[in-house]
């Protein structure tokens, strides 16, 4: 048979979805990247406060990860513009609504993954305002060590720097940039009951958006080979638990158990 | 009045002659080709498209005629033939049992009770492999063995294993094969898809068939379409008994209305009654549903031998059942064809001996079966069919014995056509179940696929050519025609007719009426005074029809009563007409038993010195006695003997 | 036993549409839910009342014409049955019974709980076909076919076009159909050489009439009165990365 006219790559539905399986996967990939990085923050004492900065110094330095970093930055764009017009184009497809509905055979999340997806974003934005923009562009706190010095970019505690642009300075030397004490800002926000409440709520519609987000990436993508499948599935549960459990424990930790950090 | 006149020339089936395995090939050899530039210019009309219209209109839009195919289902993958479940045979021999061409042509003649055409079935048997080679290329999944290779499986009685099938859902995937092929003509353009139209009648000009009124039935609208040959593949008319195992659709109206423009009706009472059916349950069922004859391969059939007994079939012992087939028919026991079968259980239940609430039903039973085999092999045997069995019933068939009574479930009787599957209207083909043909007085299983995708697959792209050839110079064919204007004039006025009544009484309600009377008239068994009564009976019910019928809405919406109204009211003429061969035919074969006419232990008795023909009926006029036309069979190659399975 | 109706009553497609209340009394358990319906039609019809569209043919579950939405169900509460298959005993003595038809933009009413499903016959026509004419094809057995592939080809060809997937599916979306005459054919020899063009030729076409996307629910799979596995929607997304990294 002949190839028909076909539409633009991306116009067409699957491409579109395939486009959402790829981005998503790739943030369920961050997702573990970034967990286990924040999980540094549960490390007790000034080795534990010295490593998370030190972890946050290396994640906005190192170049490779700041290649990484930008495919983030596209991927949730794309994911979130893409979900927007499928989600759009979808709807469209019945524009007169059934009055009784039972969602038979279909999962709450599977139903409600835009909505799901919005909360995300709204803590996203938050998150990043939070603690990303803070970081990189606000007012932030240095992180002194246990002497009373300031600590240099290597984790090295100076002794006898001022602090000057943000640099170390010791009679007039430069000794590099100064640690920030990104610890110290999560510290604090997670001293607050409502920051608290909102990074652990939060977590509840990133559950239910992976539970059916990951093994559905997989179908997309047409990985799924008979019994394989259902290992796929089951990882995707444990997944959609794990991560947002490991996420919510860290302000928990933060606000109900200080002293255990110390 | 008399009941019917009889026409003093014989028909000619136009057989070719000499040596019959000889004959296509040298028919084909002689008959005349349309070259492909002419191709372009001709239109054909397929209307129908169960495995013979989809086949048909698929191969002559392969072939370069510009094809136009109507059916009533709104596409053309519903139409009856996907319901067909058991298989289809050929003559493949894949299973090196000794079937050749020449055994699926006796088994069928001889199971046809020797009223079929020998040149006709010939030729079926001889395409039949073809058909498989087709259906393979296609993509049609028939079930295979481990090897890769097709799996057969025995059916109906014969003693060799032809039947290629997919499940239980053989003619869903040979007729979605056909459907595919012909959507990728009408994605070509080179046919056009007229879906949820409905055939009103038949134009004919000059004495040819030159097109068709149809009615939209989305909206109403009556339209004329018109061609070169015009081929109905419409199927059967088993549904003129109200219950059946055919699509609640099902009709004879296209038929009909081209028998009364001049197509001669073959055979029109042998009507097949299938012997494994879920029983009647209530007055209020609309529909029968087949069950496989391949339970019979291992389930045993008996019904108590005490009058109304009260116990459960599970707690009458083995000494009091009454496993009649086998008791009959040693030979052949449970699996004797299904014209004797059906009979059998009428008579146990006529004679009170009937189970289940109804009393019109025998016991199917796998126990036996599942003790020998185990239940997972009878599960993995008939699952599906057992499931189907227990949504309808609520009854667990491996617990409890299935209860079936035989139901109306194909006719062999339809339009008389010619080897070249002609009618008696120049350039009126007819294929599949909807022609008279192949079957004689018996169909044997499996057979009614083979012989649609015969027809429309190598039969008819071939024949019709031989009429065409001599239309190459045929303008289009003009619908501005006065044929065309008085055909759409009398379907209009017949429509405004039934619109008119505004009585009270619903289409179905006289429908089963005039099922019921033909189920026990015209059923099973027949006799003179019962055949007579019939025909008193279904006036009278035409009568109240015509005086009663409630037709709500219009004519330009989609009007499902409307339709059913037009289909009943052909029904009823019909039925007349199909009685009047039961009454003529004063012999019993096949699926036509005369009570009159049996031997001592109550087995058919045939007349071949007098009823070797096919009886093929003139219309003159509504309630005009018709004019008999024979047409004389004549057996060279199968000797007709008695059929005996006992 | 007895049962409330509410059935959805559109005269035709430009009419606005609306509910109305229907009570049928004396139901025997047995009977189907059709035959429920031809009882209170007849009633509607001796009364001069328009009797309810709805459409049906083999009532035995194989052609795929018949298809209510019952209670928030395709084809109604019983799982792999055919609204035509549903009988009332699956129902309770007064239970209320909303009827609506198949609800997807690409299959307008037509009337009542009748709809135009002519989409799925376009779909196909774009590719679902092996093209192959009559008269072309070698011996039935001249290419074997492993038994595992010809079941899983079977499997997915049950397909009976009856649109419950899209009437299931939250984004009326076809890709349980699409996929299942994809998955039927690229499983067979027969159909693998054509399969690029056929997987992108209906893709397009279901967009154009339409459909929505797939966004995994399974509601489909669910409600699909012949089971028809989501595994063939994976397959179709295969056979379309595969398509597309081709050209
Ligand atoms: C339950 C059941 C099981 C069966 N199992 C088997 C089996 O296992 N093996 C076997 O060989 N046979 C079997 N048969 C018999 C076989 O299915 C049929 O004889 C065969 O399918 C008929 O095919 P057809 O193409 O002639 O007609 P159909 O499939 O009946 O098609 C008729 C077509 O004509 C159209 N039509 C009719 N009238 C009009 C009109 N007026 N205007 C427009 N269109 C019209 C319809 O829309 C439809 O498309 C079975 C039959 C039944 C009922
Ligand atoms: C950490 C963040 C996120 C992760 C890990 C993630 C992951 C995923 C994954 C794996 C999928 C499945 C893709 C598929 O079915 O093929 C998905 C789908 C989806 N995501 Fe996200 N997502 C995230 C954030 C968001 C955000 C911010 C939105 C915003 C609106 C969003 C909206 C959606 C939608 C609507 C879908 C379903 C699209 C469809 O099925 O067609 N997601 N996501
Ligand atoms: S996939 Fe299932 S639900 Fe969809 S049309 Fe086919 S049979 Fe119906
Ligand atoms: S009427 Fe044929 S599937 Fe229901």
């Amino acid at each position: 048979m002949e190839l028909k006219p076909q539409h633009g790559l991306l116009k067409s539905l699957v491409a579109k979805k395939i486009l959402m399986a790829l981005t998503g996967l790739f943030l369920c990939l961050f997702l573990v990247a970034h967990l286990s990085g924040n999980l540094q923050l549960l490390i007790p004492g000034y080795n534990g406060r010295l490593q998370f900065n030190s972890y946050a110094v290396f994640m906005t330095q190192f170049p490779l990860i700041k290649i990484i970093s930008y495919v983030l930055y596209l991927s949730i764009i794309i994911h979130v513009l893409d979900a927007l017009v499928l989600t759009i184009r979808n709807r469209r497809a019945r524009t007169v609504d059934y009055a009784v509905k039972s969602g038979y055979g279909s999962t709450f999340a599977s139903r409600n993954m835009g909505i799901l997806g919005t909360l995300i974003l709204i803590f996203l934005v938050l998150h990043l305002a939070n603690f990303w923009y803070k970081y990189k562009f606000g007012e932030m706190p240095y992180m002194v060590s246990p002497e009373g010095y300031f600590v240099s970019q290597k984790g090295e505690a100076i002794a006898g720097a001022v602090l000057r642009d943000g640099h170390l300075w010791v009679n007039g030397v430069d000794k590099g940039p100064a640690m920030k004490d990104l610890y110290e800002v999560v510290r604090l926000a997670f001293s607050q009951l409502w920051i608290v409440a909102i990074y652990v709520l939060s977590m509840i519609p990133l559950g239910y958006h992976l539970a059916h987000g990951f093994q559905s990436g997989f179908q997309t993508l047409g990985l799924r080979f008979g019994r394989a499948f259902s290992l796929i599935r089951t990882a995707g549960l444990l997944f959609a638990i794990i991560i947002p459990l490991g996420f919510a424990i860290i302000p928990l930790i933060f606000y109900f158990f200080p002293e255990k950090l110390n | 009045m008399k009941l019917f006149s009889i026409s003093d020339k014989k028909l000619d089936g136009k057989c070719p002659t000499g040596p019959i395995e000889k004959r296509w090939t040298q028919h084909k050899a002689s008959i005349r080709l349309v070259s492909p530039a002419n191709k372009r210019r001709l239109d054909v009309i397929v209307v129908g498209t169960g495995l013979a219209g989809a086949s048909a209109a698929a191969a002559l839009a392969e072939l370069g005629y510009n094809v136009k195919v109507f059916c009533y289902q709104d596409s053309p993958r519903r139409a009856h033939s996907i319901a067909a479940q058991g298989g289809i045979n050929a003559a493949k021999n894949y299973m090196n049992d000794g079937d050749s061409v020449f055994r699926l042509f006796y088994d069928t003649v001889k199971g046809g009770d020797y009223r079929a055409r020998e040149s006709n079935v010939y030729r079926l048997a001889e395409v039949s492999a073809n058909i498989i080679d087709q259906c393979v290329a296609q993509g049609v999944p028939f079930a295979r063995e481990y090897g890769g290779y097709l799996d057969n499986r025995s059916f109906g009685g014969v003693q060799v294993s032809r039947t290629f099938y997919a499940k239980g859902q053989t003619g869903q995937q040979l007729l979605l094969g056909a459907y595919q092929a012909l959507m990728r003509q009408v994605g070509r353009g080179q046919a056009k898809l007229y879906s949820s139209h409905e055939m009103l009648d038949l134009v004919v000009i000059d004495g040819k068939a030159r097109g068709i009124i149809a009615r939209n039935l989305i909206t109403g609208e009556l339209e004329r379409h018109g061609a070169h040959a015009v081929v109905l593949c419409t199927g059967g008319y088993g549904n003129v008994f109200f219950l059946s195992t055919n699509a609640k659709n099902c009709n004879v109206t296209a038929a009909w209305r081209a028998h009364r423009r001049g197509a001669f009706f073959g055979n029109p009472c042998f009507t097949q009654i299938h012997p494994t059916c879920i029983p009647v349950s209530g007055d209020y069922q609309s529909k029968l549903t087949l069950m496989s004859e391949s339970l019979r391969n291992d389930g045993r059939i008996w019904v108590p031998k005490r009058k109304d007994d009260p116990r459960k079939p599970t707690e009458i012992p083995e000494d009091e059942r009454d496993y009649y087939l086998e008791r009959r028919y040693p030979a052949f026991g449970n699996l004797v064809p299904r014209d004797v079968a059906s009979r059998a259980a009428k008579e146990r239940c006529d004679a009170g001996y009937g189970v289940g609430p109804s009393k019109m039903a025998v016991y199917l039973d796998f126990s036996d079966a599942i003790k020998r085999m185990g239940r997972a092999a009878v599960e993995a045997k008939y699952g599906n069919l057992f499931e189907i069995y227990q949504l309808i019933t609520d009854e667990n068939p491996y617990e409890t014995p299935m209860r079936i009574y035989p139901a109306v479930h194909y006719t062999m009787g339809g339009l008389w056509v010619d080897y070249n599957l002609m009618s008696t209207i120049p350039g009126l083909y007819v294929c599949g179940e909807a022609n008279f043909s192949d079957h004689g007085a018996n169909r044997l299983g499996a057979s009614a696929l083979m012989q649609g995708l015969a027809d429309g697959y190598f039969v008819l792209p071939y024949t019709i050519g031989d009429y065409l050839a001599d239309d190459i110079r045929a303008p289009k064919i003009d619908t501005r025609h006065e044929a065309f204007e008085e055909a759409e004039k009398s379907v209009l006025e017949r429509i405004e007719k039934l619109l008119s009544v505004r009585g009270k009484t619903p289409v179905d309600v006289l429908h089963r009426k005039l099922g019921l009377t033909m189920w026990d008239y015209c059923g099973m068994s027949r006799n003179a005074e019962g055949l007579e009564k019939a025909l008193k009976i279904i006036d009278e019910l035409e009568n109240e029809f015509w005086k009663d019928v409630a037709v709500p809405g219009t004519d330009k919406e989609w009007n499902k009563e409307l339709e059913k109204a037009g289909r009943v009211a052909d029904f009823f003429e019909l039925a007349r007409l199909m009685c009047i061969d039961a009454l003529h035919r004063e012999e019993s074969c096949g699926g036509h038993f005369r009570e009159e006419y049996q031997t001592e232990d109550g087995e058919a008795l045939r007349r071949d010195d007098l009823f070797s023909y096919v009886a093929a009926w003139e219309y003159t006029g509504h309630r005009q006695s018709p004019v008999l036309h024979k047409e004389d069979l004549i057996f060279e190659y199968c000797k007709p003997t008695t059929r005996s399975y006992k | 036993m007895k049962v409330y109706l509410k059935v959805w009553r559109q005269r035709h497609a430009r009419d606005a549409g609306r509910f109305v209340d229907y009570t049928v009394d004396g139901i025997n358990p047995d009977m189907s839910f059709l035959e429920m319906l031809d009882v209170l039609n007849n009633r509607l019809i001796s009364q001069g009342e328009d009797p309810i569209a709805f459409d049906h043919d083999c009532r035995e579950g194989i052609c795929g014409t018949c298809g209510l939405y019952i209670n928030g169900r395709p084809h109604g509460p019983v799982a792999r049955a055919t609204t035509c298959q549903v009988h009332m005993r699956h129902f309770k003595d007064g239970e209320t019974i909303v009827i609506e038809p198949w609800r997807a933009d690409a299959f307008p009413v037509i009337k009542d709980l009748v709809v135009d499903r002519s989409a799925f016959d376009r779909i196909i026509q774009a590719g679902g076909f092996v093209s192959v004419n009559t008269g072309q094809a070698p011996d039935g057995n001249a290419i074997p076919i492993p038994k595992e592939d010809a079941s899983k080809a079977f499997d997915a060809a049950t397909c009976i076009g009856c649109g419950a997937c899209v009437a299931a599916c939250k984004n009326a979306s076809a890709m349980l159909f699409v996929a299942a005459k994809v998955a039927h054919l690229a499983r067979l020899p027969q159909g693998r050489i054509e399969a690029r063009e056929r997987v992108l030729n209906m893709l397009t076409q279901m967009e154009e009439e339409g459909f929505g996307g797939c966004t995994n629910t399974g509601a489909c799979e669910a409600e699909c009165p012949k089971a028809i596995s989501l595994e063939n929607i994976a397959l179709l997304n295969r056979e379309f990365i595969k398509a597309k990294c081709a050209l």
